[in-house]
């Protein structure tokens, strides 16, 4: 299977703040590939990097083998049509209906009739069960809904690569099982590469064909969710099961507790 | 030497803040203009434009009253209220409809871009056009600063208007001043080119600069509460000195030197 997205000893700074440290990982064509970590480690930065939106300090992210850091802007916009993203607040334009939502891509992009915008925009809205919400603002959409008619709004164009960035985050159970089975379904039926972004282990486990688990600038672990439940690292496993305390400390960096409170 | 290290870190930002700026500028200028892009456009000047009508008509009639109420005060100690038209119709044509128009289109329609592409940016509608291969500086900004530069010169022009009809309410309707004088001593004294047309160019000058420090305010703000609402107040703060200066610089190089 081919390599869709190479990411080759990439560091990434922020200011004087080191996001990642010399990492690499490879999305391999067809898979799902879930990347999971702690929060406020920057796991939205890589999907950025990744679109082109921020430019690594060092190493090379590639796309199909071809450089995005290096690409000329009209080139990066052509690649970003092949690809796609699903954003945390799902990011609907507010301004317009659930239906235009949708239909805007195809209406920047294509110059197809009005007509067959219509067919286009009902086949995906009737894919993540939203036809009837076609003509709702997203105001008047659920947490959940909205989500889901922003994941409408992505495969728009069939893109070939799919980014979903906290996909569960804030969700309840139901339109949580709704967004895991329709990432499963969307990339079975539709032959995506889809990139998961998040800290929902359990949901996470049950669609990834491989993962990767970065803490601490680095990749920590990876392999296919068998892979990642057996690993003997601790740092690994108290992410898998929640501990409070291990080694990614419960204390945020602090003197001793003596020290501050006794002034000793 | 920390304050030092400040004062230059602060010019550097200032600095670093205008070349963004000046990007935003270009990128949203030379955009290729499409033509799905001018209905855009005319939405905008309903919003900014149209939409300011109200406060640009009801502060240009006050001011135009107020001004024949002082003016008229002044000048008939000196029989000189006869003169009253071209007064009112010289300090609203060549100062006051451009710089008001300039302020209130700032306070009203400046800050509302400013926290319009702000919220964009912090709901990440800003970074979903461009993952949509969708540039926003052509998408959202060229339609809002060209709206701004069409919308604001006409409410200028439509201040000054509304302003020398308050003078002839107050002035002549009410204060007794004669109609004819009124009309044709501003007729003969009000130049065409002098007044109304460097007048009007101000207008255009300020309607730029203010509409592009609202845009740029907020494509540059920091997406949170707080930098919104800074880059909203900045918006406020900026193009209004941004204004008053501008027109000096302007006044002295169209009316100063002769």
């Amino acid at each position: 299977m081919n390599n869709l997205i190479e990411i080759d000893s990439l560091t990434f700074k922020r200011g004087e703040r080191t996001i990642y440290d010399n990492i690499s990982l490879q999305i391999k064509e067809g898979q799902t590939t879930a990347v999971m970590g702690p929060s406020g480690i920057g796991k939205t930065t890589l999907l950025k990097l990744i679109g082109g939106q921020l430019s690594p300090t060092s190493g090379d992210i590639k796309f199909r083998g071809e450089s995005i850091p290096n690409m000329k802007r009209s080139r990066l916009f052509n690649v970003r049509r092949q690809m796609s993203m699903l954003f945390q607040s799902g990011a609907l334009f507010t301004d317009m209906t659930v239906f235009d939502n949708i239909a805007f891509p195809i209406r920047e992009h294509t110059n197809l009739s009005e007509e067959f915008i219509r067919t286009v925009v009902l086949m995906k809205l009737q894919a993540v069960g939203l036809r009837g919400a076609a003509d709702l603002m997203p105001s008047e959409l659920s947490g959940g809904m909205a989500r889901r008619a922003a994941l409408a709004r992505s495969i728009a164009l069939d893109p070939e690569l799919i980014m979903y960035d906290e996909p569960f985050a804030g969700q309840d159970p139901i339109s949580m099982g709704v967004l895991v089975k329709l990432i499963k379904q969307l990339n079975n039926a539709l032959k995506l590469t889809s990139v998961v972004v998040t800290h929902d282990v359990k949901e996470v486990m049950s669609i990834a064909d491989y993962v990767y688990i970065l803490a601490e600038k680095k990749i920590i672990g990876s392999g296919t969710p068998e892979e990642i439940r057996q690993s003997d690292s601790a740092l690994v496993q108290q992410f898998l099961k929640g501990q409070a305390d291990g080694p990614v400390p419960f204390h945020y960096p602090a003197k001793e507790i003596t020290a501050e409170f006794l002034g000793a | 030497m920390e304050a030092l290290a400040k004062l230059g870190r602060s010019t550097l930002d200032k600095f670093s803040a205008l070349g963004r700026a000046t990007f935003v500028l270009l990128g949203a200028v030379m955009s290729v203009p499409q033509l799905k892009n001018i209905p855009l456009t005319i939405k905008q000047i309903y919003v900014v434009g149209v939409q300011s009508l109200s406060i640009i008509i009801v502060s240009g009639l006050f001011i135009g009253m107020v001004m024949a109420l002082q003016g008229y005060t002044i000048l008939v100690d000196y029989g000189a209220e006869g003169s009253l038209g071209p007064m009112v119709a010289l300090s609203l044509l060549r100062e006051l409809g451009p710089v008001v128009t300039a302020l209130l289109f700032a306070g009203r329609a400046g800050s509302a871009l400013t926290a319009e592409i702000g919220l964009m940016k912090a709901t990440e509608q800003l970074s979903s056009l461009e993952m949509m291969a969708v540039d926003p500086l052509r998408r959202i900004v060229a339609p809002r600063l060209w709206a701004g530069v069409i919308s604001m010169p006409m409410l200028a022009i439509i201040f000054s208007a509304v302003g020398i009809l308050g003078g002839h309410l107050v002035g002549v309707d009410w204060l007794g001043v004669d109609a004819g004088s009124y009309w044709s001593i501003m007729q003969s004294t009000v130049e065409w080119n002098e007044d109304v047309l460097n007048g009007f160019i101000k207008s255009i000058v300020f309607a730029f600069v203010v509409t592009w420090i609202a845009i740029f305010k907020g494509y540059d703000s920091i997406p949170t509460s707080e930098g919104i609402s800074a880059a909203t107040t900045q918006t406020v703060v900026y193009s209004s000195l941004a204004v008053l200066g501008l027109d000096f610089v302007l006044t002295a190089i169209m009316f100063g030197i002769e």
